[in-house]
């Protein structure tokens, strides 16, 4: 039971540090990208992503003895899309502002790499429980990513956390502007790039693909 | 005829699907790395868009939109939430299509996209514009011009990047900005000149 246990905590770490799924494996960066402008926005995206990828590594784990081989994608694809369509109505009932600002990338999360990356190469052949287990934490580890891009681009393009302002009146009277180009697209890919050197530069990070 | 050349021109370059809206980015890290692949894939894009997208307005406004299957009888039926499944299915099943058709025809195109063709099924970008197509209300000319402009775009942004990154093999880049990094900073290079474009009225 203790060993069982480790091995979980084991699929935690694994997913939300040492393979993170984001900065490692360079799974899911689309939507990564597109909803940062805001902490609530990219906290609300890896919330959903979290359920949908631990849920769906628990009934397709769960299923893996009767999908035959090869007609899987369509069945993971379909898994997918119902939780999906699940979350986007949750969505929209109890929290219409951020579903509308979201727009399509919750429907975007069914073709987000990370998805079907662990569904494909993690629960087909994994105990459900394992596999809920490692949806979760790789769900969390892109949260991780988010909530920090988010994070910069808020503080830096806004002056904002979570709506809050938190640049002190002193400093806009002595002339602090807001970085305007934190907001824009250019600003994601400069926050992403920074933080993979970053990391890469991380003492006892092995440089996985260079190319 | 010149709002539907300002809403192509305009899905081109100003709301480049890829520089302002990020979609399409896996395959785009993934495949940049080699101009001739980065061309076939472009252009197998551009054809999968370019069907697809009024393939589903006609499925979802024929189908799924409110009130569409009054014709059955049902007017109050609305099953817009299912556009994700339906969308999703629709594409892979015309991406399976088009690889058999091709298959079949012509051989030497089909060893140009073959390969690419299963790619694109999962690639957010086709998605993506399906469904802004019904977020945005586009008619059916509208969205095929709309389909086709993001697919052209999408394809100067891989080429121009699969150029870039044959040129950066020379550049003495820090290690540790090596292959991603550094990807995703030229990625953000490109779309801050594509944000000039925004300038422009049609």
């Amino acid at each position: 039971m203790a060993q069982e246990k480790s091995k979980r905590l084991d699929i935690l770490i694994r997913g939300v540090w040492t393979e993170n799924p984001v900065a490692f494996q360079v799974l899911g960066i689309c939507s990564a990208l597109a909803v940062t402008v805001k902490m609530s926005t990219a906290l609300v995206m890896a919330v959903a992503l979290t359920v949908v990828t631990a849920f769906s590594g628990l009934i397709i784990s769960s299923l893996r003895k009767q999908i035959p081989s090869n007609i899987r994608i369509i069945v993971e694809l379909a898994v997918i899309a119902s939780l999906v369509i699940i979350t986007d109505e949750v969505l929209k009932a109890f929290f219409y502002d951020i579903s509308k600002q979201l727009s399509i990338f919750v429907g975007l999360i069914i073709t987000n790499c990370i998805v079907l990356g662990r569904a494909e190469t993690f629960a087909l052949a994994n105990k459900p429980l394992d596999s809920f287990v490692d949806g979760i934490a790789n769900g969390l580890g892109y949260g991780l990513i988010l909530v920090f891009v988010a994070f910069v681009r808020e503080l830096l393009g806004s002056g904002n956390i979570f709506g809050f302002s938190v640049i002190p009146e002193f400093m806009i009277a002595a002339g602090y502007q807001n970085m305007g180009l934190m907001v824009l697209a250019p600003g994601a890919f400069f926050v992403i790039g920074l933080l993979v050197w970053v990391k890469n530069s991380l003492p006892g990070v092995s440089h996985g693909n260079k190319s | 005829m010149g709002d539907l050349f300002s809403l192509f021109i305009n899905s081109v370059f100003i709301g480049n699907i890829l520089l302002a809206y990020f979609l399409g980015m896996c395959s785009f890290i993934a495949v940049s790395k080699n101009i001739e692949t980065a061309t076939g894939l472009g252009f197998a894009v551009i054809f999968v868009l370019t069907v697809t997208s009024p393939v589903n307005w006609l499925v979802f406004h024929g189908l799924l939109a409110p009130g569409a299957l009054s014709w059955a009888g049902l007017p109050n039926v609305d099953l817009s939430f299912l556009k994700y499944i339906t969308f999703i299915a629709v594409i892979a099943a015309i991406v399976q299509a088009i690889e058999m058709v091709i298959d079949k025809y012509s051989p030497p195109l089909y060893a140009a996209l073959g390969v690419f063709l299963p790619l694109i099924a999962v690639n957010c970008a086709i998605l993506g514009v399906s469904l802004f197509m019904v977020e945005r209300n586009y008619t059916l000319v509208e969205s095929t011009v709309f389909g086709a402009g993001s697919g052209t775009g999408w394809m100067l942004a891989i080429v121009s990047m699969a150029a870039i990154r044959k040129k950066i093999r020379y550049s003495d880049v820090p290690d540790g900005l090596q292959g991603f990094g550094i990807t995703m900073i030229v990625a953000g290079l490109m779309a801050m000149t594509f944000m000039m474009f925004s300038g422009i009225t049609l």
